[in-house]
């Protein structure tokens, strides 16, 4: 409190303003600096092609950090992710693909009903994980972790332990089709962005959500139905990995029952290169929307640039280390 | 004879801007000094450097004549300087002979510690102080004034001859805070200097020997506190004339406002029965645990009583959960800002607009230009002293902090105010700006209920007190009626 309380007004204008301009811009400009260098060394990162071409590697990961932003301003996690696409993306799958054996009844029926149903089992998987976080005071660690385990066994029994293949073409187009030359999961990525932005920046929800993370006490005698805030996110949270399954099971052209595996870790990772406290009730979706978008990059650039996938991941853990240790020296130094 | 500590023109400025201009402080061994001043008086700054948390800027600190120099708190407790701060942060799962030795246990064979003397030594040191704490409890089943205890015992252990407190009876009761001041004149009577730092007055003129005043950075003054009086204190601090410490402008109607009967929770209160009328400001005086903040909890939807009525403007209401009580016109400033009043990282607008966010976006979506009309007019009618309302509301000091809690409650335009210790922490000065609000609400005809362990401002703000005893009430007293003693009497 000493140094704090002693500054005047007007050295706080400064170091705010500072303050400001690093939380704003600072993961954007760290962003350009990474494109630019990419751009520079390898003419072929800037072709339309390539530039589309991370998009659509980025938008499953993408979809997945927004709605782990959600849950992570409340100062959850969910660890469940990964298995939630396997799951709604073999659900879903069953009931649009032409197989005899690995479809449900009357398989297959019109995309809206596979849609339908996909978003239906994320959004029953994250109701019972919120559901158990906020009503028993479970670690959403803990109750995101059951999860884990429990969606991917669902897919195994489900499936039988086999793959869906066979999707409809209608399906498919959610994951290969393209509006003017847009690949539809870009299209997804920017819809899921675009309402999401809206919701944590303009409404009242998106209020409660920052202040239930940022202080959960004094959210509840300001009156917030904290229970309630808490199990939303997690809703959302199944609801896009829903969303993100069916997309890559559309992609691939069958579900497979060992899809989404450690998703979830790029997920939070995008999350936290994007300025996200874990700590909750600070962070913003555009943030996640670029770490999500730094990851695609950098996986894609040292593809070009012919680096083993085996180094890759030690830059992104490097990459996620560092990003924090910024963070942190930001927090403290001003 | 030479003093203790000595400290002269200590300097130190962070991003620029001035926190200590002139520090100047003297201790004499076996005295209790008061350190006093305002929020932003350069207190806090000051601790951190003699503590080593800090380089300074300028300036030097004498410890027994020789100049010392602190890179970390570890070597200025090496080097006899101790601090109790004001929160304590013990660890809960280990006994109170590990935490006194912590990081020197004594060492037994094959690199093991030695408990048996640990604990002896621990107990030895306990007893010699006359605190009566078992050295081989767990440290999270003692009350925080026990904390302190143990931390003074442990400060006793490093053979420190200074000790700063800063703020310890905060988070204590009056009972255990005169326990606590036994403590201290043990310690002036083993010739220890002890350096006291509270915003309560009272507790100064009754155990410091001698004062320094800072304000805005700077050393106003010191002398001994025989020789000055309350006012004089007051008008040191604060730099200018401030009157009566206490103005009433309120006057009680003979209209109920919020009537409580027969109200059970059990374990926590029993039978609580009051009515506070419009225009009168209730006072609850009891100590820590008496089940003040309990009676608050059940009217505010926080807990579920088991039985018990509340009645507001002759109407029986039923309140669940907050919203409910919100509803019904009910405002609760809570008792610790910090850990229930505010989003410390959020702004302040967004913390005055917190508790009325459905008002504030009747269609989901927040209205901005509601929000900066609502937070300009909270800003404006309570003086809260902040760059802009975008600022993070921790960047304020702890006055305007409280003041945003207040402004966050007054604009639902309650009819009912709870108050649960709303000066804590608060500088002089603060203090009756919050004072003058909690009077003019009333005044105005609210109902006020206000909660509070400083003796002096529950007689001092109150029309009647309530006091509380182990969870239960111990009667309804005037304000003529009664005085300081008589209402520490019954709460004990």
């Amino acid at each position: 409190m000493s140094s704090a309380e002693n500054n005047t007004a007007s050295s706080w204008l400064n170091s705010d303003r500072r303050k400001l301009i690093l939380q704003e811009y600072g993961i954007f400009l760290a962003f350009l600096l990474l494109v630019g260098i990419l751009a520079l060394s390898n003419e072929f990162f800037l072709t339309p092609g390539n530039i589309s071409n991370v998009l659509l590697q980025t938008s499953i990961n993408g979809i997945l950090a927004i709605g782990m932003t959600f849950v992570i301003l409340t100062r959850g996690i969910d660890l469940s992710v990964g298995s939630v696409v396997a799951l709604a993306g073999m659900v879903s799958a069953s009931f649009v693909t032409s197989s005899a054996t690995a479809g449900i009844a009357g398989a297959p029926y019109p995309m809206v009903v596979a849609l339908a149903v996909g978003i239906l089992v994320g959004v029953a998987c994250g109701g019972l994980v919120g559901f158990i976080v906020s009503r028993f005071s479970v670690p959403a660690f803990v109750a995101t972790l059951g999860m884990l385990s429990a969606a991917r066994g669902a897919t195994l029994i489900y499936g039988g332990g086999k793959p869906v293949p066979g999707l409809s073409p209608e399906f498919r187009w959610i994951g290969t089709g393209n509006i003017l030359g847009i690949p539809m999961p870009v299209i997804l990525l920017a819809l899921v962005f675009g309402i999401s932005w809206w919701v944590l920046t303009r409404t009242r929800f998106g209020r409660y959500i920052y202040a239930v993370g940022g202080n959960p006490h004094a959210a509840k005698t300001s009156g917030l139905n904290v229970t309630r805030i808490r199990f939303m996110v997690y809703v959302i949270s199944g609801a896009l990995s829903g969303l993100a399954g069916m997309i890559l099971s559309a992609r691939t052209g069958s579900a497979l029952p060992q899809a989404g595996i450690a998703y979830e870790l790029d997920a939070i990772a995008a999350v936290v290169i994007g300025g996200t406290s874990l700590s909750g009730g600070v962070g913003r979706v555009t943030g996640t929307l670029i770490g999500a978008l730094i990851i695609g990059v950098m996986n894609n650039g040292l593809d070009l640039m012919g680096i083993q996938s085996y180094y890759q991941q030690v830059l992104k853990g490097a990459l996620i280390v560092g990003a924090v240790m910024l963070d942190q020296k930001r927090n403290q130094g001003l | 004879m030479q003093p203790l500590l000595k400290v002269e023109g200590l300097k130190k400025s962070f991003g620029g801007v001035a926190a200590l201009r002139d520090g100047r402080f003297e201790l004499e061994a076996g005295s209790v000094h008061a350190l006093c001043g305002g929020n932003g008086a350069g207190k806090s700054t000051f601790l951190s450097i003699l503590m080593g948390i800090h380089k300074r800027d300028g300036g030097t600190i004498l410890h027994r004549g020789n100049p010392v120099e602190f890179g970390s708190p570890a070597e200025a407790l090496r080097s006899g300087i101790a601090i109790i701060e004001q929160e304590l942060s013990p660890v809960p799962h280990m006994t109170v002979a590990e935490n006194i030795y912590l990081g020197r246990e004594p060492s037994a064979r094959f690199g093991g510690i030695d408990f048996k003397t640990m604990n002896r030594d621990a107990q030895a040191l306990l007893d010699r102080l006359e605190f009566r704490i078992s050295a081989t409890q767990y440290m999270m089943n003692l009350s925080v004034a026990q904390m302190q205890l143990v931390e003074i015992a442990k400060a006793l252990s490093h053979e420190a001859d200074v000790i700063f407190m800063d703020e310890p009876t905060s988070a204590i009761g009056e009972k255990e805070a005169q326990h606590l001041f036994s403590a201290i004149e043990r310690l002036k009577a083993e010739g220890k200097g002890i350096v006291y730092v509270s915003h309560r007055l009272s507790e100064i003129f009754q155990i410091a020997d001698s004062y320094t005043v800072f304000r805005d950075g700077g050393f106003v003054g010191a002398g001994k506190l025989a020789d000055i009086d309350r006012p004089g204190l007051i008008r040191m601090i604060v730099g200018r004339e401030l009157g009566e410490e206490y103005i009433k402008t309120n006057t009680p109607t003979e209209i109920a406002g919020l009537e409580v009967a027969g109200l059970s929770a059990p374990g926590k209160v029993e039978d609580i029965s009051f009515t506070a009328r419009k225009g009168e400001i209730f006072g609850i005086y009891g100590l820590m645990g008496s089940g003040r903040t309990e009676i608050f909890n059940c009217l505010f939807g926080m807990d579920r009583p088991s039985t018990g009525e509340i009645r507001l403007d002759g109407q029986t209401v039923t309140i669940r959960q907050p919203s409910d009580a919100m509803a019904e016109g009910i405002a609760f400033v809570t008792e610790d800002r910090k850990v229930t009043g505010l989003n410390l990282a959020d702004s302040v607008r967004n913390n005055i607009c917190l508790a009325s966010l459905p008002e504030m976006s009747p269609a989901f979506v927040m209205r901005k230009r509601d929000e900066q009309a609502a937070s300009a007019d909270m800003i404006a009618r309570f003086s809260i002293k902040a760059a802009r309302d975008t600022m993070p509301v921790s960047g304020l000091s702890g006055g305007n902090q409280q003041k945003v809690v207040l402004g966050k409650w007054f604009l639902r335009q309650p009819r009912v105010l709870l108050l649960d210790e709303p000066t804590r922490g608060v500088d002089v000065g603060a203090k009756r700006e919050i004072y003058r609000i909690i009077c003019d609400f009333a005044a105005a005809g609210g109902t006020v209920v206000m909660i509070s362990s400083e003796i002096d401002e529950i007689l001092g703000m109150s029309d009647r007190i309530l006091v509380m005893r182990q969870g239960r009430s111990a009667g309804i007293h005037d304000r003529r009626e009664t005085d300081a003693q008589s209402l520490v009497h019954l709460s004990t």
